[in-house]
């Protein structure tokens, strides 16, 4: 008796993991599937293959993999020294440091958004891909922060000191011990930036202005077009990256998946 | 000579991001506040003044007529969400630690999984799933619970926020059952055979020693859902309706109207947001310290 609980209740489970991509696939693929039939009645690739070649979704989806992946790099590079200090060492203002850190984790999007609209308006940095870059910062960077220290409060640095003291010079010991033992933890932060940035709308919409047209502005303007078919290729589309990516990290998170969870 | 490594006042290392952050995060706090002023919102006015605030609080305007409304609609969308989603999470995490083995893993890793869906295409799922026309209710119809579309409820884009609801309950109740879980797992053991070895029955070992020892990490928890519900865009406005709007889509769209006066406005709605947000932050830092403790 229990033990047909537990089945039902992870076949349920894994029936939801998966009910969005089949749901997205099912509209996406279909061609006539009228109410109330379960299944469409003929099925089509036209939709998904012009959505291919439509040269908006195209330079969308380039726009958002460019912007995404430059903003997770700027994270890990500007993050990186910071979010070694905060993790392995203890100094006066270390909490006040924290917390410039984590008020950005705090106040919403749409604030920060709506503010910096203004100023950028000022500087002419409305829609532009760099004004876009540095809004997505805003949310990217305090998360790679604390994903990282909480790598450096675990990491020994006494391997870095035992190799000094056999004469390696900084520059050496930074790429083949500090970067090689922290390297699952980068990774899995620079992705979850990755992530963040990919999945941005408001921030997106409040900088770039329209101009800037990435995967969720496009995916935005579909729902609100109400074509079901177009709206579900457009967000299998928009979905692959991040299946892909939570797939691939799967290990880590278990272990992790709290801290993420927080910031994502 | 390992003074080497430590090259510099920490303040060095930290001072790119600082920068960066501080520049950014707070001239946008600067810029907000100046524009909820009146100021700098692109029209012609050169003096502080306190109408955005007096028309989102008691205007007889657009922003004063329909502010009180959303602030309450916002306000039952997120308290029956985190609600929902804290007892959700509790009855699946005690449940879930009650089986031991190697099923654990796979546990956790499917409670991950949900993460491959940002909010943007689970609202849109929702959609396709829970509409009068969508699988549901094809479901239904071939069931024979129901003939045309129309006989199916509204459950997406409904007045009472439900779908919106639904939403958020089935993105946060694999979070916090992460969190409970994590308890759990840690401590919860020892203690719970103790108490059935003095003869407590199963509901006095959870009501006494399970449900307490989870609380204060549930709490916060919770608290970083109500907080991220109440201030979120994305799905309010894919699974919500004209008309009541939660207080993120009011904001948006006063500060998006080619009306130029009514940009201060949708900037005050914003600071509300932020203002009870940053409440709720609080409470709950304060709650994880005590419950650390």
């Amino acid at each position: 008796m229990k033990n047909q609980a537990a089945v039902f209740f992870r076949i349920f489970l894994y029936g939801i993991l998966i009910a969005p991509l089949v749901l997205f696939v099912l509209y996406a693929f279909s061609e006539r599937w009228f109410f109330p039939a379960l299944l469409p009645t003929s099925w089509t690739t036209n939709i998904v293959t012009r959505m291919l070649n439509d040269s908006r979704t195209t330079s969308g989806l380039f726009i958002s993999i460019g912007i995404a992946m430059l903003v997770s790099f700027l994270s890990l590079v500007i993050g990186f020294p910071a979010a070694r200090t905060l993790g392995s060492r203890v100094f006066r203002g270390r909490q006040i440091a924290w917390l410039i850190f984590f008020l950005p984790t705090v106040v919403p999007p749409l604030a920060v958004g709506m503010g910096l609209n203004i100023l950028f308006l000022r500087l002419g940095w409305t829609g532009t891909l760099f004004g876009v870059i540095l809004a997505h910062l805003v949310p990217t960077l305090p998360y790679t922060i604390f994903t990282l220290s909480g790598v450096f409060s675990r990491y020994d640095e006494n391997y870095e000191h035992q190799a000094l003291v056999l004469g390696s010079s900084r520059l050496r010991i930074f790429f083949t011990v500090t970067l090689r033992l922290v390297f699952p933890g980068l990774v899995v932060a620079a992705l979850f930036a990755f992530l963040i940035s990919w999945s941005q709308y408001l921030l997106t919409l409040l900088i770039g202005g329209g101009k800037i047209l990435t995967l969720p502005m496009l995916l935005f303007s579909a729902v609100s077009g109400g074509n079901p078919t177009s709206i579900a290729a457009l967000s299998l589309l928009f979905v692959t990256p991040p299946v892909i990516i939570i797939a691939a990290s799967a290990r880590f998170l278990v272990q992790h998946g709290k801290t993420i969870r927080e910031q994502y | 000579m390992f003074k080497r490594l430590d090259f510099s006042s920490p303040w060095i290392k930290l001072a790119p991001a600082i920068l960066v952050i501080s520049l950014l995060f707070g001239a946008s706090i600067l810029f907000g506040l100046t524009q909820s002023f009146g100021l700098m919102t692109g029209t012609e006015q050169e003096i502080i003044s306190f109408d955005a605030y007096r028309n989102v609080f008691s205007g007889q305007g657009p922003a004063g007529r329909e502010f009180w409304s959303s602030l309450g609609f916002s306000l039952w969308v997120a308290t029956t969400s985190t609600l929902l989603s804290a007892m959700g999470a509790l009855t699946i995490a005690i449940w879930l630690s009650n089986r031991k083995g190697k099923s654990q893993q796979t546990d956790t890793l499917a409670l991950n999984w949900n993460l491959a869906f940002p909010h943007l295409v689970w609202a849109i799922a929702l959609l396709l799933f829970f509409s009068q026309s969508g699988l549901l209710a094809r479901f239904a119809a071939t069931l024979g619970f129901i003939q045309t579309p129309a006989d199916f409820p509204i459950l997406v884009k409904d007045r009472s926020g439900i779908g919106i609801i639904l939403d958020y309950v089935t993105k946060e109740i694999p979070f916090l059952t992460l969190i409970v879980l994590a308890v759990l797992r840690s401590q919860a053991e020892n203690l719970d055979i103790i108490a059935e070895n003095l003869g407590a029955s199963r509901w006095q070992r959870l009501w006494y020693i399970t449900i307490p020892q989870v609380l204060p990490a549930l709490m916060a928890g919770s608290l970083i859902v109500f907080g991220f519900v109440f201030s979120a865009y994305e799905v309010p406005a894919i699974l919500g309706v004209r008309y009541p709007r939660m207080l993120p889509v009011l904001a948006l769209d006063f500060f998006l109207n080619p009306d130029l006066n009514s940009r201060a406005e949708g900037m005050v709605i914003s600071f509300v947001i932020t203002l009870i947000v940053m409440i709720v932050a609080i409470i709950s830092l304060r709650g994880e310290k005590e419950g650390n403790q």
